[in-house]
């Protein structure tokens, strides 16, 4: 078996305090792909950040070919080799193609940038990725799996030896993944070390060689992918079992309480009906585009729908604007927590408060004691964890942010609460108190629309599951039908 | 305005400005021929070289996404410091002079950068308060007296004024320094860096490019134009005094936003700033000989210079799908 090209052991990390890497352990080999594996900060990014030379490491040995190494600068980096795709395409949207490949190693002729050169050895590496892609291009013209290709582009021009890939199939659809996956494949063939960060194991058990899990800052286990199984790698990822994430409670679902009727809008989407009744969650369920969220932004007047109707305990609602859908009693807890949920800068008064505070003036005067006493309750009602009600949204976790965002909509005593993606971006531990929140919700007999992305919290949570494509209704299971293979066929079929 | 004489897609929008700035020179031309005589276009090239060559400077530093409103300050301070130098050494020649000005003005540009970079002040907060610094400092250099023509050596006044192929030494030094700009953006190593940074910061980052450093950077280049631009414009009008070129930097900052300079940064290049500074000149220049009212003339001014952003951003954003002004309430 070969050595190691890079291997940590040891390395810690921390910010302000607050440890985000406590025993950072990983060993990268040429001509392997190791998949590192972890929850929403376990230290996957921090990790990353260290080998890409963006932070210090604080403490710990880092080996290249078995000699102790400072990475310290993304210069430092570079020269070692390391090279990185992020998640989130990190390009210049503004320069070209071939600029973007050579950012860090411009050709020169005389000092001066030398543009014809650069494009030329830009569509040689291109031509080998996607010829469809011009070097003169501005980077904005490209599709995110194009970006991507571009940083792989990047990784290749200079003959690196590591190539980190943070989450690079996030956004890509099924083919573009398998085009990735072709391509990670012949790194592979040549030699290069691969780091592959992903949430998805189907990728992992197609793609990897090895695996490393990390925990909480902490690696809690390396290994060969063939040595292990699926559920092996949830139960060292989460430190528990699948069950005990996931506490459905069994709530009597009542008669109906909201049904949607031919809802279209546009070309978002297109005849969507259903209903919702007392006690239920209703998993929605699709790809990225497939219209989910554009429906419940209709049903809660942020956009308009051309056609369709909207009814709650059989009365026919006109919802021109949010306030009409709240003052009906339909809440709308929002994807984006950071942007379109709370007000990060203000304190956890304030963002519980914002949209009832028509109950709560007196004759358009607030009172602040009114303000508090709503803002305690919740806290105690949700077990959110903080030093004070005056303390500010953006000092809070995800977790704890995120019910402040749901507190803040129970505030307006709503009949239907509609969740959009409720658990993005949280780590297990939290993942797990909002559904249990949910649980209670509907014991009081609420109706909850979950709008989720992610298989096993749909298949965990909902009781009906329906499933969108391109702005259509495709299949409706029940929790008994439900199984993973069918309801991703309904959102993936064409 | 732009969309109807050809801003489509793939042309550059400096082509259409170029339209826009050739069919206002038409329009006032047509209106009063006298507009277009040779001794008026003269002086609306040295005045615009001015102006150019600050928005030139401003241009360094809006694309690593700041905002220099010092320049105006850094180059009444320098002219006036070289109009002083000038007046006790009459004999020093131009050389000394220019080295000043260029010196001065970077160390001035120097000290805001590194406000920015190290202190990580935010650079709109650091220039206003040197804006303040630099032309309370005039007063201080000169007691609140100014610096007159009679107190200059003929070289120090005669240098701007020489022609070179009928063209002023001031209208020649200004293409030279757009000229120069030009050449280190595109074919310059920090030159590229430096729209990289602004593109993208954290892109930059990880493509080790120093963000603050380019930031800094930037700054200087500002002084140094600015600096240049303060013994031109002492020479130019004979006298220095603390209100040189007040207020001087808003127009600096909306030939840069006219010429297609991205104020959230990144984008932007020296053809569009110096068409910017044109068209900004033909509106200064025009508008006496049309026989606007002096009081009518700011507003008028004014007006014109926000329909030109509005345009220009608007055509912009259609072609490159890039914002120049961002919306208020999607920023912060």
């Amino acid at each position: 078996m070969s050595e190691p090209i890079l291997s940590l052991a040891g390395v810690t990390k921390s910010f302000a305090g607050v440890r985000a890497l406590v025993k950072g352990e990983i060993d990268l080999y040429p001509g392997e792909v190791t998949a590192l594996i972890g929850e929403n900060g376990a230290g996957k990014s921090t990790l990353v950040k260290i080998l890409t030379g963006v932070h210090h490491a604080d403490g710990g040995d880092i080996r290249f070919n078995g000699e102790p190494v400072h990475i310290g600068s993304a210069d430092n980096a570079g020269r070692l080799g390391i090279s990185a795709i992020h998640q989130e395409a990190v390009v210049f949207d503004d320069l070209s193609v071939a600029e973007n490949i050579f950012v860090t190693d411009r050709p020169r002729k005389r000092g001066m940038v030398d543009w014809a050169t650069m494009r030329e050895r830009a569509r040689v590496i291109l031509a080998e990725l996607d010829p469809r892609i011009d070097p003169r291009m501005p980077m904005r013209q490209l599709s995110v799996a194009q970006k991507h290709l571009v940083q792989i582009a990047r990784a290749l021009s200079n003959e690196a030896r590591i190539v980190i890939m943070d989450e690079p199939t996030a956004a890509l659809s099924h083919r573009e993944v398998e085009e990735l996956f072709t391509i990670v494949r012949r790194l592979k063939a040549e030699g290069r070390a691969i780091l592959f960060i992903s949430h998805k194991f189907e990728e992992i058990f197609d793609v990897a060689d090895r695996f490393a899990v990390f925990r909480d800052g902490a690696a809690v286990g390396q290994g060969l992918i063939r040595d292990v199984s699926r559920d092996q790698l949830i139960a060292m990822m989460v430190g528990r079992s699948v069950d005990q994430i996931f506490p459905k409670t069994t709530v009597p679902i009542g008669e109906e309480l909201f049904r949607v009727e031919g809802l279209s809008r546009g070309e978002e989407f297109a005849d969507v009906s259903f209903g919702l009744k007392r006690g239920e969650i209703l998993g929605v369920y699709g790809l990225v585009g497939a219209g989910r969220s554009e429906v419940m932004q209709a049903i809660f007047g942020l956009t308009r729908a051309d056609h369709g109707e909207i009814n709650l305990e059989g009365r026919r609602l006109t919802i021109k604007a949010p306030e009409d859908a709240i003052g009906a009693g339909i809440a709308y807890v929002p994807e984006d927590r950071q942007i379109q949920g709370g007000i990060l800068r203000f304190p956890i008064t304030s963002n519980i408060a914002l949209p009832s505070l028509s109950h709560l003036s007196h004759k358009g005067f607030m009172r602040r004691s009114d303000e508090r006493a709503l803002a305690e309750d919740y806290v105690t009602q949700l077990q959110i964890k903080t030093s004070g009600v005056s303390q500010r949204l953006e000092e809070l976790s995800g977790g704890n942010q995120q019910k402040v965002v749901i507190a803040k909509w129970l505030a307006t005593n709503p009949r239907v609460l509609i969740m959009d993606e409720p658990t993005k971006g949280i780590d297990v531990g939290a993942k797990t108190a909002v559904y249990r929140l949910m649980g209670e919700m509907v014991a009081q007999g609420l109706g909850i629309i979950m709008v989720s992305s992610e298989l096993p919290e749909v298949m965990g949570m909902a009781d009906r599951i329906l499933v969108m494509r391109r702005g259509r209704l495709r299949a409706t299971f029940t929790r008994a039908e439900a199984t993973p293979e069918s309801i991703v066929k309904a959102a993936t079929d064409a | 305005m732009l969309k109807l004489i050809g801003v489509r897609r793939g042309l550059p929008h400096e082509v259409g400005l170029g339209l826009l700035t050739l069919l206002l020179l038409a329009l006032v031309t047509i209106a009063f021929p006298r507009f277009l005589v040779i001794d008026n276009l003269k002086s609306l090239v040295d005045d615009t070289a001015l102006l150019i060559m600050l928005a030139v400077g401003e241009m360094f530093v809006l694309l690593t996404r700041g905002v220099d409103l010092s320049v105006a300050a850094n180059a009444a301070l320098t002219g006036m410091v070289v109009a002083l130098f000038n007046a006790h050494y009459p004999g020093a020649g131009i050389l000394p002079v220019l080295v000043i000005a260029i010196v001065m003005g970077a160390a001035l540009g120097l000290f805001n950068g590194l406000l920015v970079w190290k202190v990580r002040i935010p650079s709109i907060v650091v220039t206003l308060g040197t804006l303040s610094v630099y032309r309370g400092c005039v007063y201080l250099v000169s007691g609140g007296a100014w610096v007159n023509s009679g107190q200059m050596s003929p070289f120090f006044l005669s240098f701007v004024r020489f022609p070179i192929l009928g063209i002023s030494v001031l209208s020649w030094i200004g293409l030279l320094v757009a000229v120069l700009a030009w050449l280190f953006l595109r074919y310059t190593v920090s030159g590229r860096n430096l729209y990289a940074a602004g593109n993208n910061p954290n892109a930059a980052g990880y493509a080790g490019i120093d963000v603050g450093r380019m930031q800094c950077l930037a700054f200087v280049l500002s002084g140094a134009i600015a600096g240049l631009a303060g013994y031109l414009w002492v020479a130019r009008f004979a006298v220095a005094y603390t209100d040189v070129a007040s207020g001087f930097e808003l127009q600096v900052i909306a030939a840069c936003v006219i010429g297609g300079v991205s104020i959230t940064g990144g984008v932007g290049g020296v053809v569009g700033v110096v068409i910017g500074g044109l068209f900004l000149g033909i509106i200064k220049n025009a508008l006496p000989v049309v026989g606007i009212s002096p009081f009518f003339q700011m507003a008028v001014s004014g007006f014109v210079i926000t329909v030109a952003v509005i345009l220009n951003a608007g055509s912009y954003r259609k072609n490159h799908g890039r914002k120049i002004l961002e919306r208020a309430e999607a920023s912060s």
